[in-house]
């Protein structure tokens, strides 16, 4: 099943990502041959077979609950685009 | 036509850590913005999540109080959206396997009967930051304090078929997180949430109606308000020939109306699957036992516990095992009096309005347990009547010290001296002799009332300070005389 | 000077027969003169490295020795580190001055070594010929209209030039091994859990892998003795002890058994390649090795596969990337959506964004099951098949690449050739094991590699063959004329 034009907007809108229209035929035919290869898999016999999300199949390992880190607004602040009185600025965020 | 409610509810606590979910910051509520997001808050390239051993626990702890399955392997996933109080792009939560399975809760509602409300799961996620508007010519403030705090999704049954019992739902689940020590419950402060949904059916149909999710509700009041708010306007719509959409909408509380949010207009589909940074969680029985014995008698067992081994009824037993505070300020009362329903009744009535009235909670009262104790004690030692109790309780709420001191300093003891209450009666009986005429040429049944305007004068003449089981017995004796 | 191996600079170091602030200044007067040719650095750090070799200088004149001290490495550019610019070779971090050290930066400082800069490399770690970074593409010092492979193909193109003994890298699908291979490099991806992914900016959460890039088998375990370890901010760190790397060198091959799988020499791969791969077969047994010849019946599975687990975790993994709290945002941001969809389409480049939308579209309602949880079961088989087969041998061993490098643009706007190109790489990320690529000789003047794959944990196994197979064959000797 092939990827139209309006899939592909659809995706990038999904990943928010903005497309020129002018790149949208090309993006269209390279997603659709990424996906034909990616589709070889579906002939693969995977009956009774759990997913491998890790490799090493560990478990999770547990943090202390203590409070280890301090403030470096400053620092981490100093590399951001756009901040006011602490704050990280954005356009207006309508809920 | 004759419409049934149906809600459903997810409430969101934030557990009581020192630390967040996934990092080493402080989750301490009200500091300056942006100082307490650390690198891994801050959703920083390279940065990676390690959970919270604590938050686990807590988890695990509700889990066991409303008897539900824990999930011994549970699965973080994220939850991709964009966002700008999300910094990651996605929120670390759990999907397919959460912590806490199926269980359910006992509510006591108003009349006194107990519903069983279905919990379907209850999962750890972790916080977002938040949005501060209107401050900065049209842009929005990003403050990521927040994010990262520990939270417990609990999703509930769609069981409840009032507002008043989805609001007896959420005091239930805040008096047991509460309880086990796992969430302060400070509503105003966002530790514990509501998100309400609310669909309407005509009676006697099975199939739900479309449900609306009102997002972010904050108070008990508000959710009563925003739930029967809601279920008008869906009710109205369908009547006029409407159809309700599925969609999220926010309560306003000025205008006391529900609104589609913008922001969720669109239906999201948020791909998750499971988080490559962090692994699967495994409980060992072990952990589980740790836990297990750490429980803290809970309010079904207290109320039934208060029953047996007090004689309460179902109602006093029940309200002050309602909250871990009041029961604890109630027994310890009990152990100093030796009275349990004496001191229900003062803790449930004197004190319990006195809260009312100053707007605190029971672990700011101003009059402690040992010192309500104490003054029961004087009470059952006929020291002082119940009557000027009521006097030495005010004074102990106005911080004039234990009763025995207010007792002493303002000679409120009780008169039982039979000799100086005998002199007070012959004195008021002399000033009152007409009125010991007609009682004596009057019947039975008028006898009876008039001896209380006697009872009440020899106790206005002693100050209220005479025993009033002798003053009857000796008033008696004197007008039978 | 500059030809000097890791090993000969400690015991050149060590003998004081030259200090590190001389060796980092010949090496940075040499970078600053040749790099213009092969575009291998993003940054060069040359006041941190004049500091850093000042400082090792002053501990070993205060007796303290290591192999590191004093040692000149490079960083791949997706390594924060501290104050300096960490670009993943994207627009989108151009002005990225990271906030930290990752974790692998902080060890080989503490070690002592001196980092001369901050390596070239594919955006974001996406690619196989070191085309798609922002900061241009990297040249291949042994033909430099030729590519060095990719995405760690600045680090390579680094070492091969002879700027520096080593360089540290990261294996994502074969982005250490298959440049290795291009460009007569050692190269070794450790175990998935070995070194800790604290600081290195992710592409495939679940597969990527820090490593080394060296010229021999001998450095690689020096570097890598600086980068393995246990990090408690790593969840998938493992906790195991870390050998002794170098000490395992020696060990004889005697009795070693080899597995050479089938399914590595069918259609595909260039038959001058599969001569050579023959040729260390026959070398390796001369050592005493044993071979057998071992089925991987899923082999061939292993890429379609990839394609969908590491774009669905990179495009979760890059939406951080929001032009909010650092890196690129476009200029004036007529809304929050707009912020976005500016920020990310013009910060990221084109390869980056395929892997993103096809990445969203796997893990999209719907199409999950089909895509991504099939992966994932597809990459259960795959290390099944691993697993038996280190029932019976203790190394596997292959061709890194089906084909030596090509030139530089031959697989433009063709990202399937490209993709194509790393068939026997993937498996071991897939399956998270160790793998290494040695020098085993020349095809048209280009090199080619020889991929070893052992059991978990087994690095030392595989230095071990790839350090006897070195002692015993001059290929990882020969130098890129010019350099």
């Amino acid at each position: 099943m092939a990827l139209e034009r309006s899939d592909v907007e659809k995706i990038a809108h999904l990943a928010s990502l903005g497309l020129n229209d002018a790149d949208l035929p090309q993006t269209t035919a390279a997603l659709n041959s990424i996906l034909g290869l990616v589709d070889q898999m579906q002939a693969v016999n995977t009956d009774g077979i759990e997913p491998l999300a890790h490799p090493l199949e560990a478990t999770q390992r547990l943090r202390a609950d203590v409070v280890t880190e301090v403030n470096h607004r400053e620092a981490y602040q100093s590399i951001a685009p756009a901040v006011e009185n602490g704050l990280y600025l954005v356009p207006k965020v309508i809920d | 036509m004759q419409w049934e409610v149906v809600i459903g509810l997810e409430i969101h606590t934030q557990l009581a850590t020192q630390s967040k979910i996934f990092s080493g910051s402080a989750t301490t509520f009200g500091a300056e913005p942006n100082t307490q997001a650390s690198l891994v808050d801050l959703g920083m390239p390279g940065v990676l999540p390690v959970l919270n051993q604590e938050a686990v626990r807590m988890a695990v702890m509700f889990g066991l109080a409303i008897d539900a399955e824990i999930g011994q392997h549970s699965v973080f996933a994220r939850k991709n959206y964009f966002y700008p109080d999300l910094p990651k792009g996605y929120q670390i939560s759990q999907m397919e396997l959460p912590i806490v399975g199926k269980g359910y809760l006992d509510i006591p509602l108003e009349d006194g009967t107990i519903k069983r409300v279905g919990v379907t799961r209850a999962h750890l996620e972790e916080d977002a930051g938040k949005s501060l508007h209107e401050e900065f010519n049209g842009a929005t403030g990003i403050d990521l304090n927040r994010a990262g705090t520990p939270l417990l999704e609990i999703v509930s049954e769609p069981d409840m078929r009032s507002a008043k019992e989805a609001v007896a739902y959420v005091k239930t689940i805040h008096a047991l997180v509460r309880y086990l020590g796992i969430c302060d419950g400070n509503m105003a402060e966002g530790s514990l949430r509501c998100d309400c949904n609310v669909s309407v059916r005509p009676k006697g149909q099975v199939e739900y109606g479309t449900r609306c999710e009102i997002k972010n509700v904050n108070s008990f009041r508000f959710i009563e308000k925003a739930i029967n708010t809601e279920v008008r306007r869906q009710i109205e719509l369908i009547e006029d020939g409407g159809k309700v959409i599925q969609q999220t909408r926010l309560y306003d509380p000025n205008k006391d109306e529900t609104r589609a949010m913008r922001s969720k207009e669109e239906a999201n589909d948020y791909r998750y699957f499971p988080d490559p940074d962090l692994l699967p969680v495994v409980i060992e029985d072990s952990f589980l036992n740790d836990v297990r014995a750490t429980l803290p008698e809970l309010p079904p067992q207290k109320r039934e516990r208060f029953q047996a081994q007090f004689g309460l009824s179902v109602y006093d037993a029940s309200v002050l095992a309602s909250s871990r505070e009041q029961a604890d300020y109630f027994e310890k009362v009990v152990s100093i009096a030796g009275d349990a329903k004496l001191a229900a009744n003062w803790v449930m009535v004197e004190l319990g309005s006195l809260l009312n009235k100053q707007g605190l909670e029971i672990d700011e009262a101003p009059v402690s347990a040992e010192q309500l104790g104490g003054m029961l004690l004087r009470i059952k030692d006929n020291t002082i009547s119940g009557k000027i109790a009521k006097t030495v309780f005010e004074a102990m709420a106005s911080g004039e010290g234990s009763s025995d001191e207010i007792i002493e300093k303002r000679g409120l003891k009780q008169v039982t001296d039979s000799g100086a209450i005998s002199a007070v009666l012959d004195e008021m009986l002399a000033a009152n002799a007409e009125q010991v005429e007609q009682y004596r040429a009057a019947d039975e049944a008028k006898r009876g009332k008039m001896f209380g305007f006697f009872v009440g004068q020899a106790m206005k003449a002693s100050k209220g300070k005479a025993n009033p089981q002798q003053v009857n017995e000796l008033l008696k004796s004197k007008l039978e005389g | 000077m500059h030809h000097m191996t890791l090993a000969e600079i400690a015991r050149g170091l060590a003998d004081k027969k030259f200090s590190s602030e001389e060796l980092t200044k010949t090496l940075l007067a040499r970078i600053a003169e040749l790099d213009p040719k092969v575009n291998s650095f993003i940054s060069i750090t040359e006041e941190l490295a004049l500091s850093q070799a000042k400082a090792a200088d002053a501990r070993r004149a205060n007796g303290e020795n290591g192999a590191l001290l004093g040692a000149p490495i490079a960083h791949k550019d997706l390594f924060c580190t501290q104050g300096i610019r960490t670009s993943c070779g994207s627009k989108m971090l151009d002005n990225f001055k990271a906030p930290y050290d990752a974790t692998v930066v902080s060890k080989l400082a503490a070690a002592g070594a001196v980092t001369l800069g901050k390596t070239n490399m594919d955006e974001f770690a996406m690619g196989s010929a070191n085309e798609s970074s922002y900061y241009g593409a990297v040249k291949n010092p042994w033909n430099l209209d030729c590519v060095p492979g990719g995405s760690s193909g600045g680090s390579a193109a680094a070492v091969a030039a002879r700027f520096l003994p080593a360089a540290t890298a990261t294996d994502t699908g074969g982005s250490i091994r298959q440049p290795a291979a291009f460009t007569n490099l050692t190269g070794l991806k450790p175990t998935y859990g070995r070194v800790s992914r604290w600081g290195m900016i992710a592409y495939a959460s679940s597969l990527d892998q820090g490593g080394t890039l060296a010229r021999t088998a001998e450095d690689c375990a020096i570097l890598l003795q600086g980068m393995a370890g246990f990090d408690a901010q790593d969840s998938t760190s493992v906790d195991e002890p870390v050998p002794d790397y170098s000490a395992s060198l020696n060990t004889s091959l005697k009795g070693l058994r080899i597995g050479v799988p089938n399914e590595y020499f069918s259609a595909g791969l260039d038959p001058r390649i599969a001569e050579l791969v023959h040729n260390s077969v026959k070398e390796l047994e001369k050592l005493g090795a044993v071979i057998k010849p071992i089925s991987l019946p899923n082999n061939q599975h292993a890429i379609p596969a990839y394609y969908v687990i590491a774009p669905a975790e990179a495009s979760s993994n890059l939406s951080r990337f929001d032009g909010v709290r650092f890196g690129y945002r476009c200029e004036n941001p007529k809304d929050l959506n707009d912020l976005y969809k500016r920020s990310r389409g013009e910060g990221f480049g084109v390869e980056v964004q395929r892997r993103i939308m096809v990445g969203a579209y796997a893990l999209s309602a719907g199409y999950y099951d089909a895509y991504y949880l099939k992966a994932q079961k597809i990459r259960r088989l795959i290390k099944n098949d691993f697993m038996a087969a280190f029932e019976e041998v203790d190394v596997i061993l292959g061709p890194t690449t089906p084909n030596p490098a090509w030139k530089i643009g031959a697989k433009t706007g063709d990202p399937i050739a490209e993709y194509l190109e790393d068939l026997y790489t993937i498996t071991a990320n897939l399956a998270g094991l160790p793998g290494l690529s040695m020098p085993a000789g020349f095809v048209d003047g280009l090199p080619v590699g020889v991929q070893l794959l052992a059991p978990y944990f087994q690095e030392g196994r595989l230095l071990n063959v790839a350090h006897q197979y070195q002692l015993n064959t001059d290929w990882h000797t020969r130098t890129p004329t010019g350099f």
